[in-house]
C-alpha cells in the first residue's frame, strides 16, 4: 500500500493541473494547471526508476547497496529543462496580453472570431 | 522593477559571489555528483537575479546590455553541437565521447565502484556541462532581465 | 548512390548549429545573415536528397549516437530512417526553404530578424529530428522543440493582439499533447524497459496500460495534427502568423501526422491483428475511429470555410478538410490492412499528404502576396486585383485548383486514389468525399471572384506586383505542383509506394535493431 501512495500522487496532481486548465479562467492558473500536469508526469517517471530500500545512483564515496535506476531521473531532468522553456515563453506570451487585452479573463481574451 | 533598501542592496552585493561560486561549483562537478549544466547554470542564473531585484531593472540594464548578452548564450549552444561534431570528427560517432581514455583534458578513467571523486574524468562531459551552464546562466538571466522591463515600461505607459 | 551513414545525424545537425550561429553572423550584416540561412537550408536539403536517394534504393538506415554499434542494454539515442521518415524529411525541408526565400523581402520591415531565422532553424531540426528518430523520448523532445519554436514564431508579430492569443492558445494545446505523449511512454517503458521503437514494438502485448497508453498518443497527436474536434487552436495559428511562418506550420503540423502513423503501424504493429473486444481485430476499430474523425473534419472544414471572410483563415480551413482526406485514406488503409484496396487508400493518403503541404502552402504564399501589396486580409474589402498582379494571379489559380482536386494538377492524382478504395469500404463515405471536395472548389471560387476579378478599386490603383524572391519561391511551389501532376506515376513509384511499404512492413523495421532477439 505504501508504494503506491506515489501513484495516487501523480493521478492528483494531473486531475489537478486537467481541473485547473480547463475551469480556470486566469490566464496565470491556466500556467499553474500545466505545471501540476508536468509534475505529475515527472513524479510518475522518477517513481518507476524506484526499487525498494534503495539509494541514490551516485559513485562518489557511496555507503554499497541497491541503487535506484538513473535513466528515468535522466528522462525526468530533460522533460524538466523543457518544462522551463515552455513555461517562460508562457508567462512571456501572457504578459503581451496583459499589454494589448488589459485583463487577464479568458472570457474577455477572444479577439479571434469563431 | 525598482531600486530595493540599502540593507539589501549591501547583503545582495555580499551575498552574490557565494551564490555566483556555488553555480560554477555545480557545474564543475556535473560528472561526479548531482547537479551540472542546467542545474548549476540556473543556481548562478538566480544570483543575477538577484542583482536585479535588488538593485532595479533600470540599474541593471545600464551596466547590461541585452544584446552582448546573446552572443555569450549563442557561444555556449555552439560550443555544445560543435563538441559533438568534434565526435564525429575524431571519434568514431557525432556525440561520442572522443576524450576519455586519451589522457588530455579530462581523458583519465576513473576506478570502478565506490571511491573518491576525481575531477580529472568524464571526457567532453565536463567540457559539454560548461557549455549548457553558459546557456543557461545567460540565457534564463535574459529572460529575467526582458520580463522586468517589459513590465516597468508598461507601467510607464500606463501613466 | 550510397553515403556515410553519418549524414543521418548531419541532418539534424546542420540546421542546429546553424541556428545558434545566426545571430553571430547577423551581428555583421544583415544581408550576409539572410544569405547564409538560406545556404544552411539549401546545403540541408541537399543532404536530405542524398539520404532520401540511399535510403530508396539500400534500404533502412540507422544510425548510433555516441558510439559505434548498438550494444544491449539499449540506453542510446538511435536514428531509424526508413523510406517513410524520409518522405516526410522531403516535405519538411521543401517546405521550409521555400519559406526562407520567401521571407528575404517579405519581412524586410521587421526588426528582430536574427531570432526569427533562429527559431525557424530551430523548428526545421525538430521537424527532421521528429521524423528521423527511432527513440520515443527523442521523439518527445524534438516535439517540444518543433512547438516551443513554433508558438514563438506565430505569436513574432508581439504589436498585434490576435497573434498573441493565437500563440498562447497553441502553446497551451501543445505542451499539453506532448505532456500526454510523455506520460504515454513512460506507461511503455515502466512495463517494457525499453525507449527505442523497434524494442518496444518487438515486445509490445497490448495489455490494458498499453490500451491506455495507445489512445493517449493518438489522441496527442491527432489534436497536434489538428483534426476536428481537437482543431481550434489550427485556424487562429494559421490565420495570425505570418504568412512565411503558416507554410513552415503545415510541415510542423504533418510531422505530428507521422507521429500518429508512426505509433499505429510500427509501435503497435504488432498487435495490429489481435482480436480485442467485441470479437473486432484491433485495426478495424483504430481504423474505424479514424475514418470517422476524417469524414469530420472534412464536412466541418468545408462548412467553416464557406462562411469565412479572412483569407487566411479560409485556407486555414481548407486545410482542415484537407487534413480529413489525408485521414480518411490512413484510415481506410488500416481497416482493410492486406488487402489491395487497403493498399490504395494507404498510397493515397501519404500521396495527399505531400499534396496537401504543397498546395495549401502554395495558397499561404499567395494570401501572404496580397498582404504585402495591400496591407488586407479581409475578403469583403478586396477586389480587382488580378489587373495588377498578374503572376500572383495565375499561381492562385494554380493553387485553389490543386486543392480542389481538378484533373491537371497534383490534388486530383492523390484524391482519386482515395474516391476508389473508400468507395469499397463504404459507398457514402466516398460520396461524401467528392461531394466535399466540389464544396472546396465552390469556395475557392467565390474567392477567387471577390479577391481578383471585378472592377479595380480606387485604394488598390497604385498596387504593385510583389518582389522577385516571393515570385520565385511561389514559382517553385507551383512548379513542383504541376509536374507531379502531370505524372504522378513517377512520385507514387518512387517516393509513395515504398513509403507505404515502409509503414506495413513493420517487422523490417524491427530486425534493423532487435537481431534474433534480445
Amino acid at each position: 500500500m505504501i508504494f503506491n501512495i506515489p501513484y495516487i500522487a501523480v493521478a492528483a496532481l494531473i486531475l489537478l493541473g486537467l481541473y485547473a486548465l480547463i475551469f480556470k479562467r486566469n490566464l496565470i492558473k491556466m500556467v499553474i494547471g500545466i505545471t501540476l500536469i508536468e509534475s505529475g508526469v515527472n513524479l510518475f517517471l522518477i517513481t518507476l526508476g524506484y526499487r525498494k530500500e534503495s539509494i541514490a545512483p551516485i559513485y562518489t564515496s557511496s555507503p554499497g547497496g541497491v541503487m535506484a535506476f538513473p535513466v528515468p531521473q535522466a528522462l525526468t531532468l530533460t522533460s524538466i529543462v523543457i518544462g522551463v522553456a515552455v513555461i517562460a515563453l508562457m508567462l512571456s506570451l501572457v504578459m503581451h496580453i496583459y499589454r494589448h487585452y488589459g485583463t487577464l479573463d479568458v472570457r474577455k481574451v477572444r479577439r479571434l472570431k469563431e | 522593477m525598482t531600486e530595493m533598501s540599502k540593507i539589501v542592496r549591501t547583503i545582495t552585493s555580499i551575498a552574490f559571489p557565494f551564490a555566483m561560486i556555488y553555480g560554477l561549483y555545480v557545474i564543475a562537478h556535473g560528472h561526479l555528483t548531482p547537479g551540472g549544466g542546467f542545474q548549476g547554470g540556473a543556481i548562478a542564473a538566480s544570483a543575477c537575479a538577484m542583482i536585479l531585484v535588488a538593485f532595479g531593472s533600470k540599474w541593471t540594464l545600464n551596466k547590461i546590455k541585452e544584446k552582448g548578452l546573446s552572443v555569450f548564450e549563442s557561444l555556449g549552444a555552439i560550443g555544445f553541437i560543435a563538441l559533438a561534431l568534434l565526435g564525429l570528427v575524431f571519434g568514431v560517432a557525432f556525440f561520442n565521447n572522443f576524450l576519455t581514455g586519451s589522457n588530455f583534458l579530462f581523458g583519465t578513467i576513473p576506478a570502478t565502484g565506490s571511491g573518491l571523486a576525481d575531477i580529472n574524468t568524464g571526457g567532453v562531459i565536463p567540457l559539454m556541462n560548461f557549455a549548457v551552464g553558459l546557456k543557461v546562466i545567460v540565457g534564463l538571466f535574459v529572460i529575467v532581465l526582458v520580463m522586468a522591463y517589459a513590465s516597468t515600461s508598461f507601467k510607464e505607459d500606463k501613466k | 548512390m550510397n553515403v556515410p551513414d553519418y549524414t543521418v545525424a548531419l541532418v539534424v545537425a546542420v540546421p542546429l548549429l546553424g541556428a545558434f550561429l545566426t545571430p553571430l553572423v547577423g551581428r555583421i550584416n544583415d544581408k550576409l545573415r539572410n544569405i547564409f540561412v538560406i545556404i544552411v537550408l539549401v546545403l540541408n536539403a541537399f543532404l536530405v536528397f542524398l539520404l532520401a536517394s540511399d535510403v530508396l534504393t539500400t534500404g533502412i538506415k540507422t544510425y548510433v549516437f555516441g558510439a559505434k554499434d548498438l550494444t544491449y542494454p539499449i540506453v542510446r539515442i538511435l536514428f531509424e530512417v526508413d523510406a517513410m521518415s524520409i518522405f516526410m524529411a522531403i516535405i519538411s525541408s521543401i517546405l521550409v526553404t521555400v519559406a526562407v526565400i520567401y521571407s528575404w523581402s517579405f519581412m524586410k520591415e521587421n526588426t528582430g530578424l536574427d531570432k526569427y531565422y533562429t527559431l525557424i532553424l530551430l523548428l526545421t531540426a525538430g521537424m527532421l529530428g521528429m521524423v528521423l528518430t527511432g527513440d520515443m523520448f527523442n521523439f518527445f523532445v524534438f516535439l517540444e522543440i518543433s512547438s516551443i519554436a513554433s508558438c514563438a514564431l506565430i505569436a513574432f508579430w508581439t504589436n498585434k493582439g490576435e497573434s498573441v492569443e493565437a500563440g498562447f492558445k497553441y502553446i497551451v494545446i501543445s505542451a499539453m499533447g506532448a505532456l500526454f505523449v510523455l506520460f504515454a511512454v513512460a506507461l511503455l517503458y515502466g512495463q517494457y524497459n525499453a525507449l527505442n521503437i523497434a524494442i518496444l514494438s518487438n515486445v509490445i502485448q497490448y495489455t490494458f496500460l498499453d490500451k491506455i497508453a495507445l489512445v493517449l498518443l493518438i489522441v496527442a497527436l491527432a489534436m497536434k495534427a489538428g483534426i476536428v474536434p481537437m482543431h481550434m487552436w489550427l485556424p487562429d495559428s494559421y490565420g495570425s502568423a505570418p504568412s512565411s511562418i503558416s507554410i513552415i506550420l503545415v510541415s510542423a503540423t504533418l510531422a505530428s501526422l507521422y507521429g500518429v502513423l508512426r505509433v499505429i503501424f510500427t509501435l503497435y504493429g504488432n498487435v495490429l491483428s489481435v482480436i480485442a473486444n467485441f470479437d473486432i481485430p484491433v485495426n478495424v476499430i483504430i481504423g474505424w475511429f479514424i475514418v470517422a474523425l476524417a469524414i469530420i473534419s472534412i464536412l466541418i472544414g468545408v462548412i467553416m470555410a464557406l462562411i469565412q471572410t479572412d483569407f487566411k483563415r479560409l485556407i486555414a480551413y481548407g486545410a482542415v478538410a484537407e487534413l480529413g482526406y489525408m485521414f480518411l485514406g490512413i484510415g481506410t488503409g488500416i481497416v482493410a490492412l492486406g488487402t489491395a484496396y487497403g493498399k490504395t487508400a494507404l498510397d493515397g493518403g501519404i500521396f495527399h499528404i505531400m499534396n496537401d503541404a504543397l498546395d495549401v502552402g502554395l495558397l499561404f504564399l499567395v494570401a501572404g502576396a496580397i498582404y504585402y501589396a495591400t496591407k488586407e486580409t479581409s475578403l469583403d474589402k478586396l477586389g480587382g486585383l488580378a489587373r495588377n498582379m498578374k503572376y500572383t494571379t495565375v499561381f492562385f489559380i494554380i493553387g485553389f485548383l490543386a486543392v480542389a482536386g481538378m484533373p491537371p494538377l497534383n490534388g486530383f492524382a492523390s484524391k482519386l486514389l482515395i474516391y476508389e478504395s473508400t468507395f469499397q469500404l463504404n459507398p457514402i463515405l466516398a460520396i461524401v468525399a467528392i461531394l466535399c471536395s466540389i464544396l472546396l472548389l465552390a469556395v475557392f471560387v467565390k474567392v477567387f471572384y471577390s479577391v481578383f476579378m471585378g472592377p479595380q478599386l480606387p485604394k488598390f490603383k497604385d498596387v504593385k506586383e510583389v518582389p522577385k524572391s516571393m515570385l520565385f519561391s511561389m514559382g517553385i511551389i507551383a512548379c513542383i505542383i504541376v509536374i507531379f501532376g502531370l505524372f504522378p506515376e513517377f512520385i507514387i513509384n518512387n517516393l509513395v509506394e515504398p513509403a507505404a511499404n515502409a509503414l506495413i512492413g513493420y517487422s523490417e523495421y524491427i530486425s534493423q535493431v532487435v537481431v534474433g532477439g534480445v
